[in-house]
């Protein structure tokens, strides 16, 4: 079915790609992943996070501190950058959900918590401060699975392999009893409560694997641009950035985000080739066109591209409303 | 650290704060009654700020004297706004109505990215680079004026919510909303008026602002995150606590810029902003809802 | 997320044809080795926050395969890309340009975007010099294939400092206490760092540091910092800043009241760019900036500067000395290398461009060569003073078109 023919068509990608195709590719599944862990968090349970870059940004400055000062190889820093952006999900959710701030509230907490950290970041001398933390490449030719180093390929079926594992994972979580549970808390949290729902305990497992598997993508970050620098990599913009194609594509379903992302790429792509062979150079024009794809879509298809077609392709995933 | 040192930076604060509040008391009023989040508050303050630059290298007005006219055609784009875009969306889920200012907000920083590239424009009156002496403290004229202003708007703001029927029936609107469409109010128009009024506001701090910071066009979102933090801060629904809760940010700022470090000044502000969303959530001067 | 992607379809049809092609074309694969033009993929931020700079810098790219023609008889086709002063679109732009044929890469100003660009090149194996970039960690990598000519941060810092001195023993001035202030991003950071090192060494300094500020590059409002400074009744101003706190800066001096002896940068971008003297009037003058500058007295600057005036005839070089220069030298580099190597061939150009000794050139400096890392020393730096609103080089003596003025005119003791 549609499915297998989609993973064929991404497993032989690159056999006929170019590289600059690649390493768009390789930049598409990495939005579409880090789409969908906000997504487990924003869409399935309903809390608005527009801080979400503070994720990504811890988990590749633990990854890459510890490779940095230490050595400590990315597969190893890999869990102390899940274990750290937990901790701060946790504290986050436990402070929000405990004090019972939600939603524009909280999103300005998300927002603060990640301002706090992108300018908390810069004083950290340690970390390298506003100048940025270069990491070591020894050598790009060979396969280094264990340092996470090798040619562009090798970068790509990774990314492939955690945007299908996040699928799997956000696919069996929708339909098990924390999907039901989110949805219900989602759509009404008192009624949810009074119906004996444990909110507090669904929406902190929420925000725990969201930030888990955000983690994962600041690791693969740090490791695939081997530069950080906080004023980039916490930015409100970036936050942002990532949430564009999981609302384009589809709030809290299953191919939204990627379906979100490959449309957004492919858009600005469009334009871009359209832009130089009319030979126009307007800055800002392509961030115009993004903002009114997304007023469009906001406007007319408020839940997203992906439930209209799913409707119209006949399809029904768990998570269509 | 003398007193001089201390005491300028305080005034400077306080001043700059004041324009700070009449920004974040646009933001109140729109938050306060029509309940939007309005992610788009920063861009509009920022449009503003343009307008004056752009007014100013046409005709070479000074931007008080332009400040009715761009408050007038703030005050009609903020209600044609509310009243054909947002009012739709105020029954709609939360995050919907995020996602479409932040959709309006990226149209307009990027808009005017095309419109006038990223250098810093600004306005250079006579005064700007003059000061009034008051004891071993400098008041920086263009301040000065600048606070004024916000003060006056404020106080007319004030009045209209107090005195007047209209100001009356938006209070009841965001007091009460069944009650008022059930007494008869035309909400909608009400709150095209209450949008179109708090756009006005940002109108009168934009063309104060200009005289003290230069406008690029990333201004926008700074300046929406800090409006969103004076109000929480000062307390949703209440006039005066936008104000004093933006002197509040200006001289804490200031202060621990001075006694901390100038490049943390912004850390400070959500710092405080997380403390009191966890610990007073109506902020400083708000009702508990 | 703006990057570009080719429908696979499309994709797949032109690598058939191409290999077709190449098949076809096969017993004549020297001669494609040995083709004519050189192909110069150009990466600047044109657009986005740096967009002036990159604009700058793309002045002197565009004027450089003409004058490269008269003095060397080499072909240069410019394939210039916009990086959107962004690192993503840095580097899927640089994978572009190689993909549609680039020999090699020049670019791209800013450090983050030139190092995501360094290490595509690295990576496919196409020369990269790069025209403008201080961290000194992008030839610290142990690349083969990146260049760099222009001065690391500790060069600028060391440089800047010297000429500080000189400066002082030029005006007969003794200032004894300065006040160093700095904008917190990665160059200011960098620099910081290099005053701390270079600082002690240099006994012949008569002034220490008083107080340091450092201040967030976004900031709108500078009052406070100015305050602070203003407090420590320094001699003068030593600065690390870019060009809009440097204007920010400025007036705020003149609202605060507070005249020192100058304003020095010992290396930073602003006080010499154009939108310094248009936005600041008389208050920009006597500004000083220490930077790698060109040399108004070289045979090269003459002609680049006549090939800059008929393409710019509004305009002047001076507003973009720094920028178009490097640019331009780097192409230099590139067709240069071409000349000896007569291939286009990957290896061979690096081989070239690793044996590079231009000694006509048109910065300030020693002759163009690269160490074992890749990168230019002896690059020189210039004083160059703000007078009657252009950037105007009084040091060093060589190369001055002036005197310097110092302390300015207006100075207060504090």
């Amino acid at each position: 079915m549609l499915l297998a023919a989609l993973a064929a068509l991404l497993v032989a990608f690159p056999l006929f790609a170019g590289s600059y195709a690649l390493s768009v590719a390789t930049l598409i599944l990495y939005f579409a992943y880090t789409g969908q862990a906000w997504n487990v968090m924003t869409g399935f349970a309903g809390q608005l996070s527009l801080g979400h870059s503070l994720y990504v940004g811890v988990g590749a400055y633990a990854a890459g501190a510890l490779f940095y000062h230490y050595g400590i190889g990315p597969w190893a820093g890999l869990w102390i950058a899940i274990l750290l952006c937990v901790l701060m999900g946790a504290i986050i959710g436990f402070l929000a959900f405990r004090f019972g701030i939600s939603g524009v509230y909280f999103a300005l907490l998300t927002i603060a918590f990640a301002e706090f950290a992108r300018i908390g970041f810069d004083h950290l001398d340690w970390l390298g401060g506003p100048g940025g933390m270069f990491l070591k490449v020894a050598q790009r030719d060979q396969i280094d699975l264990l340092n996470f180093r090798g040619p562009p390929v090798m970068y790509y079926y990774a990314m492939l392999a955690f945007a299908g594992g996040a699928f799997a994972l956000c696919a069996w979580l929708l339909r098990s009893r924390a999907g039901y549970y989110w949805q219900a808390i989602r759509e009404d949290e008192e009624a949810a409560r009074s119906l004996g729902i444990d909110a507090f305990r669904w929406k902190m497992l929420a925000v725990a694997i969201s930030s888990a598997m955000t983690a994962v993508s600041g690791v693969f970050f740090a490791f695939y641009y081997n530069n950080l620098f906080p004023e980039q990599i916490f930015s409100i913009n970036r936050s942002i950035e990532l949430i564009l194609g999981p609302v384009i594509g589809g709030l809290g379903t299953l191919f939204g985000p990627i379906l979100g992302a490959a449309v957004l790429t492919l858009l600005s792509d469009g334009l871009t080739e359209l832009l130089a062979a009319l030979g126009w150079e307007i800055p800002g024009f392509k961030q115009v066109f993004y903002g009114v794809v997304l007023l469009l879509v906001v406007m007319f298809l408020p839940n997203g591209i992906w439930p209209a077609l799913a409707k119209r392709l006949g399809i029904d995933d768990a998570s269509n409303r | 650290m003398t007193w001089d040192l201390v005491a300028n930076v305080v005034v400077a604060g306080v001043l700059t704060g004041l324009v700070y509040g009449l920004m974040a008391l646009g933001l109140s009023v729109i938050f306060g009654v029509v309940r939007v989040v309005n992610f788009a508050h920063g861009e509009m303050m920022t449009i503003a700020m343009y307008s004056a630059v752009l007014i100013f290298a046409a005709l070479k007005l000074d931007p008080f004297l332009v400040l009715l006219p761009v408050a007038g055609a703030f005050f009609v784009f903020g209600y044609v706004l509310q009243t054909g875009v947002i009012n739709p969306f105020i029954t709609r889920p939360e995050h919907t109505q995020f996602m479409l200012l932040i959709a309006v907000a990226i149209i307009m920083t990027n808009a005017l990215l095309m419109l006038f590239g990223p250098e810093a424009r600004s306005v250079q009156v006579d005064y700007q680079l003059e000061s009034f002496e008051l004891g071993g403290v400098l008041l920086d004229k263009a301040r000065l004026y600048a606070a004024s202003a916000a003060v006056v708007a404020a106080v007319l703001l004030f009045a209209f919510f107090r005195f007047t029927l209209t100001g009356k029936s938006i209070r009841a609107c965001a007091d009460n909303y069944l009650g008022a469409r059930i007494v008869g109010l035309n909400v909608k128009h009400l709150y095209g008026l209450t949008f179109g009024l708090g756009a006005a506001c940002v109108a009168v701090a934009g063309c104060a602002m200009v005289l003290l910071v230069d406008v690029t066009p990333s201004l926008g979102p700074y300046y929406t995150l800090l409006a969103f933090v004076i109000v929480i801060v000062g307390g949703l629904g209440s006039m005066t606590g936008a104000l004093l809760g933006g002197v509040l940010i200006g001289v804490s700022e200031a202060l621990a810029g001075l006694f901390i470090a100038p490049s943390a000044k912004s850390m400070f502000s959500f710092g405080l902003l997380i403390l009191v969303l966890l610990l007073r959530p109506q902020g400083l001067f708000g009702k508990r809802s | 997320m703006s990057n570009q992607i080719r429908v696979h379809r499309r994709q797949f049809n032109k690598a058939l044809v191409a290999a077709g092609t190449a098949a076809a074309l096969a017993p004549f694969g020297i001669l494609r080795a040995q083709s004519a033009k050189l192909k110069v993929g150009v990466l600047l931020p044109r657009s986005g926050f740096q967009g002036f700079i990159g604009q700058s810098c793309q002045k002197g790219a565009d004027l450089a395969p003409e004058v490269i023609k008269a003095m060397l008889g080499v072909d240069i086709e410019l394939m210039n890309a916009d990086t959107e002063t962004n690192v993503d679109v840095a580097r899927t732009r640089a994978e572009r340009l190689i993909q549609e044929g680039a020999h090699v890469l020049v670019g791209a100003f800013d450090s983050g975007q030139s190092a995501a660009i360094a290490q595509v090149a690295e990576q496919r194996g196409v020369p990269h010099i790069v025209n403008i970039a201080a961290a000194p960690q992008i030839t610290e990598q142990g690349y083969k294939f990146v260049f760099r000519n222009f001065q690391t941060a500790g060069d600028i810092v060391r440089e800047g400092l010297a000429l500080i001195g000189d400066l002082f023993q030029a005006t007969n001035t003794v200032p004894r206490t300065a006040v160093f202030m700095h904008v917190n991003d990665t160059f200011g950071q960098a620099m910081a760092r290099g005053i701390g090192a270079f600082m002690p060494r240099l006994t012949q300094l008569p002034f220490r540091i008083v107080d340091t500020i450092s201040y967030d590059p976004a900031a709108k409002d500078l009052t406070v910092e100015v305050s602070k400074a203003k407090a420590s009744k320094a001699d003068f101003l030593l600065l690390v800043s870019r060009l809009n706190d440097a204007i920010l800066l400025r007036r705020e001096m003149a609202k605060q009241r507070w005249n020192p002896m100058g304003v020095v940068s010992p290396g930073s971008p602003g006080m010499y760019e154009e939108q310094f003297y248009k936005t600041l009037g008389k208050l920009s003058e006597y500004c000083i900036s220490n930077v790698p500058w060109y040399n108004p007295k070289a045979e090269l600057t003459k002609t680049v500067e006549k090939a800059f005036l008929k393409r710019n005839p509004k305009d002047q070089l001076v507003f973009h000395g720094l920028n178009a220069g490097f640019t331009f030298e780097a192409i230099l580099v590139a067709a240069d290398s071409f000349k000896r190597a007569r291939s286009t061939d990957a290896k061979t150009l690096a081989d070239a461009i690793r044996q590079t000794n231009i000694t006509s050139k048109m910065m300030l400096g020693g002759p163009i060569k690269f160490n074992q890392k890749g990168q230019v020393e002896g690059i020189g730096s210039a004083c160059v003073q703000n007078l009657k609103l252009r950037p105007t080089v009084v040091l060093p003596v060589s190369a001055a078109e002036t005197r310097p003025v110092f302390p300015m005119p207006g100075y207060k003791p504090a």
